[in-house]
Formats: C-alpha cells, structure tokens, sequence
C-alpha cells in the first residue's frame, strides 16, 4: 500500500522527535549517565502506592465519572485555591486527564481551527506545537533568550499577534529552560492580552517546584484572566508520579465543556488507580502541610545550584533556572552545535544531555541536562563534562 | 536554635557524606567559611556524630554474626535506665542500643565473628551485669535495608533513559 499517499500529512509532516536518536545511543551504553530524564529520581511515596494497591484489592476496577474522581477533583479545587488562590468548581470547572499531556491535546483539539496560529514561546516542551499542527493550526515559535532569563517579554509577544492568533501557549516553569515568570511580568503579558479574544492554555506542571525565593503565580489568578485560561497541571512533577498518567485540565465551565466533551467520547477517564493514588497524594499532601514536596524542593534545589556553578565555572554559561529541574547552559563558545555537543558527549564520555534543538529552533547553542538524579550521579557526570569540554 | 543552612546540611549528608564543604556552600546558596562554622556548631552540640559508610558486609567474605537482644532490666533509682545502657554500650560487640517501650526496657544490636563468641558475649557477660534480669537473643538472617538504603533488592534507576 502506498501509505504516504494515504495516512494523515499532518501527521506524517510532523519529524520525529529529536530525542529518540539519543535515546537508542543510551540504551546500547551500560556505563552511560543520563542527564536526559524529564522525570523525578524520586520513586512515588509508598503510602501513595499503597492506596491504589488496596483499592485493586477492593476491586475498584470501573471506569470512573468523565470528570474524574469526585472526591478528587474536589481536593484538586481545594488545592488550586489554597495553593494559588483560584477558584474552580470541582463539578464542571476541573477536569481530571490521562497526565497534563492529554490536556495539552484537549486544549488544541477544542480550540484550533484550520488557519488559526498558536503562539508558543521557545524553546518549551516538545508537545505543543505537534498538537497544534495535529488539529490543523499553525505553531508560531515566540522566541524567548537567556537575556530574559527565557521569559515571555510583551514586546515579543505583541510583535507576535497577528488577526489569525487564537491562542498563546504559556508554559512556565519552563522545560527545558528552568526559566520561570514573576507575578509582574504575568500582568505584563495580561494587559496585552486583555484586549483582545486570545486564549491562553497555561501548561503549570512544575508549579511546585521553584526555587531561590520564587513563587509561582497561576496565570488565571491574574485579573481578568481566568476567563481566557485553560489551566493544565499533574502529579507526575511534584508527587513523583508520572508514571501514572495523571493530571487535570481547569478552565471556566463553557470554555471547558469542549475539552471535556473530546475526553467523554475518546478517552472516558483516566485510570482509576492512577486518580485514586493521586486522591491519596492530594490528601496526604494536606494532612503533612506539603512536607514530601517541601523536601523534594530543598533537594532539587541544592542539586541545582551545585549544577549552575560547576557548568559555569568549566566556562558553559549558565542562565540560573529558578523551576522545573533542568539547566540549560549555552555551549556556543564551544564551537559546536547543540546536537554535535550531546552526540560526542555521549560517545565520548558517556554522558546523556538533550540538544536545546529538541525543543524549538531558537534552543540552538544551548543543551538542557536534567538534574533529576542522584547527587553521586551529576558529581560524576559533572566531572565528565568538565573534561570533555577541557579536550575539546 | 538551628538554622536552615543546619538541616541543609544535615539533608546532604544523609544523602551522600562525601559532599565537600565547597560543595555545600554552592549548594546552599552559602559560603565556605558559614558551612565551616555550621559544622562546627552540629559537633559541638552532639547532632553530627561521626561520619560512616554503609557496607553491605554481606556480599562480602567476612564471617560475622549479628543479634537482636531484648534486655529487660531493674531500672535505678535516680538514674533510670541510663547506668545499665551506659554500661552495655561500653562493649565492642555492641553496636547500637535503644530504650525501648512494650514488653522489654533495651533493645541491644550485637555483632561478633563466629555464633560461639556472641553466645559467650549474652551469657557470661551481657547477663551478668547487674539490675539485667533476663535476655531473649533473635539472629538476624539477612539484611533487606538499613540507613534507608536498600541492601536486597532492585535499586534500579527503572525511568527511560532519555524523555522530553
């Protein structure tokens, strides 16, 4: 069959993601240290693990309400307000998805026209603009530099908005950059938006972990705002739970009803194993104020300064990320491309970084090592770079 | 009063006691010189003890035999239990000691070379101290964790190698 001529271009046009060919490297090197992971080294706590084990032992194998888990949508709305002080309703402003992912997907699919462009600042997460093109819109990258500490500037974002813009992308803390927006610059964004009927899907996964004093600000508290918002988070990031594929899209009832109504037919729910565990996350979470999270913080945060100092003192610049748990330092005094840079990394020294190009053009000359792993690892990894980048 | 660059501190040498002062000062956000002074005070005040590293004898040759002892005791007047654990703790053989609520007074973790020796060491000298009124000796068979690390089992990184 001529499959070309037949499966869905827009599909097919799509390249596959540039991180694959590092992937199947790795696998071929027993001895290799993976910067490369964009998951916690933290395994899920077993309380959490617990709860979903005793409900499979009480049986509790049904599909669950489209919307998710009552008791834990309301801990979710619970959360949001307490956490971030904004207001959904868990009976038809939050709805519970297959990890943030599938939100992002909802999103585009409910939102995106044939010709309508999609703004997303870069580099960000590899999703956004597949998910775009998948719905028949156009991704238009925002570039964004480590000059701005890789925030979206209202300068760039006006110069962006053209008639055809039905939606702005915000995904801070930012993958792979680290970088973050205060509440300012959040209002900046929001006067010029305010203007205008562009949607805002502001993708919060790494909410919970920032660092050095930041607090992270949920786009929809920001006046007027919550009406333009689809607010995506998860547990994957800061409950160590990604593995289980759950996260939860929130928007205004009418806003999220087309999401919700993509979820009913294609997806149902989200496993219920997964919403029970995250049921006990959430509950937990409150019972110890937070203290699994707090911790996890404290330690990606030491990691992440002792990263930011040895990148820079081996004399790669490294902007100083204040979420997520990557860095992305530039390697352009090195001579090479981003992607020749972790190749020979790889080959030489067997150490496993991401080319800042997997996620967008503009993420050339920078490379994203994730610090989501144990302090002996990155000693040691930190090390090997130190010399690869000596010999070069 | 401790301070938080104090349980900083104390949380990077849980994770690895190998991390240089250098190290903690770019990790806190602090100087040499303030984790010096920070170590220093966790000594003096009896929080940092000492330095050790987690073996896991077993996968070792070395011959060697390790118990659980339950000791109950008359406690004394002014003193408690304090004089008879400071006394148990004074062996070599001895490797922690704990006071203990429920059925016994001090739980006494033992180790010795052979099954004979740590006999010995129960009966003619753990048994004889005075105000010690009886013993329950279990040996321990295998260790699947301790120091919060896992000694039997996977410890594996299972994640995918690479992921956006």
């Amino acid at each position: 069959m001529e499959y070309e001529r037949i499966l869905n271009r827009r599909v097919t046009d799509v390249p596959p993601s540039g991180i694959r060919k590092f992937f199947d490297i790795v696998r071929q090197m027993p001895d290799a240290i993976s910067l490369g992971v964009g998951e916690p080294d933290f395994v899920t706590p077993w309380s959490i693990r617990d709860a979903a084990i005793q409900s499979i032992e009480e049986g509790h194998t049904q599909y669950t309400s489209n919307w998710g888990l009552e008791s834990l949508r309301e801990k979710i709305a619970a959360y949001l307000r307490m956490r971030y002080r904004v207001t959904y309703s868990p009976k038809d402003e939050i709805l519970v998805t297959v990890g943030a992912s599938e939100g992002i997907d909802l999103a585009m699919r409910a939102i995106v026209c044939p010709g309508d462009d999609v703004l997303i600042p870069e580099p960000s997460y590899v999703s956004y603009a597949p998910a775009v093109t998948f719905s028949g819109g156009t991704p238009v990258p925002v570039k964004t530099s480590a000059q701005d500490c890789f925030a979206l500037t209202p300068a760039a974002l006006r110069a962006a908005i053209t008639p055809r813009t039905k939606a702005l992308i915000l995904p801070y803390p930012n993958n792979p950059t680290g970088g973050v927006m205060t509440r300012e610059q959040l209002m900046d964004i929001a006067r010029v938006l305010e203007d205008t009927d562009i949607l805002v899907v502001s993708d919060e996964i790494y909410a919970e972990l920032v660092y050095g004093g930041h607090e992270h600000t949920a786009f929809a508290s920001i006046s007027g705002m919550r009406e333009r918002t689809i607010t995506l988070n998860g547990f994957s990031k800061a409950f160590a739970m990604t593995g289980w594929r759950v996260g939860y899209a929130c928007a205004p009832r009418e806003l999220l009803e087309p999401l919700f109504k993509i979820h009913q037919y294609t997806i149902l729910c989200a496993s219920v194993q997964g919403q029970i565990a995250a049921d006990r996350a959430l509950g937990r979470a409150f019972e110890t104020g937070f203290e699994d999270v707090r911790a996890m913080v404290r330690s990606y945060d030491r990691r992440r300064r002792l990263m930011v100092e040895q990148l820079n003192d081996m004399g790669l610049d490294c902007f100083e990320p204040r979420g997520a748990f990557y860095v992305f330092p530039s390697i352009e005094k090195t001579g090479l491309s981003s992607d020749a840079f972790c190749t020979r990394l790889l080959e030489r020294h067997q150490v496993a970084c991401v080319p800042g190009t997997a996620f967008g053009a503009s993420g050339e000359g920078h490379i994203r090592c994730s610090y989501a792993t144990s302090l002996e690892n990155l000693t040691e990894a930190l090390r090997r770079i130190r010399k690869f980048v000596t010999e070069l | 009063m401790f301070s938080t660059l104090d349980m900083h501190i104390l949380e990077i040498l849980c994770e690895d006691a190998r991390v240089s002062p250098h190290e903690m000062a770019v990790m806190t956000g602090s100087d040499e010189a303030q984790v010096k002074a920070s170590l220093d005070g966790l000594r003096a005040a009896g929080v940092l003890v000492g330095y050790q590293t987690l073996i896991n004898w077993e996968r070792t040759e070395r011959e060697f035999v390790q118990a659980v002892i339950e000791v109950n005791v008359v406690p004394q007047r002014e003193k408690g239990f304090d004089a008879i654990a400071q006394r148990i703790v004074q062996y070599d053989e001895v490797k922690s000691v704990y006071l203990m609520s429920g059925a016994y007074d001090l739980m006494v973790l033992c180790e010795a070379r052979t099954l004979r020796e740590l006999a010995q060491f129960v009966h003619s000298r753990l048994s004889t101290i005075e105000g010690v009124t009886g013993t329950s000796t279990h040996f321990m068979l295998k260790t699947y964790k301790y120091g919060g690390m896992v000694f039997h089992g996977s410890r594996d990184d299972r994640r995918q190698a690479v992921m956006p």
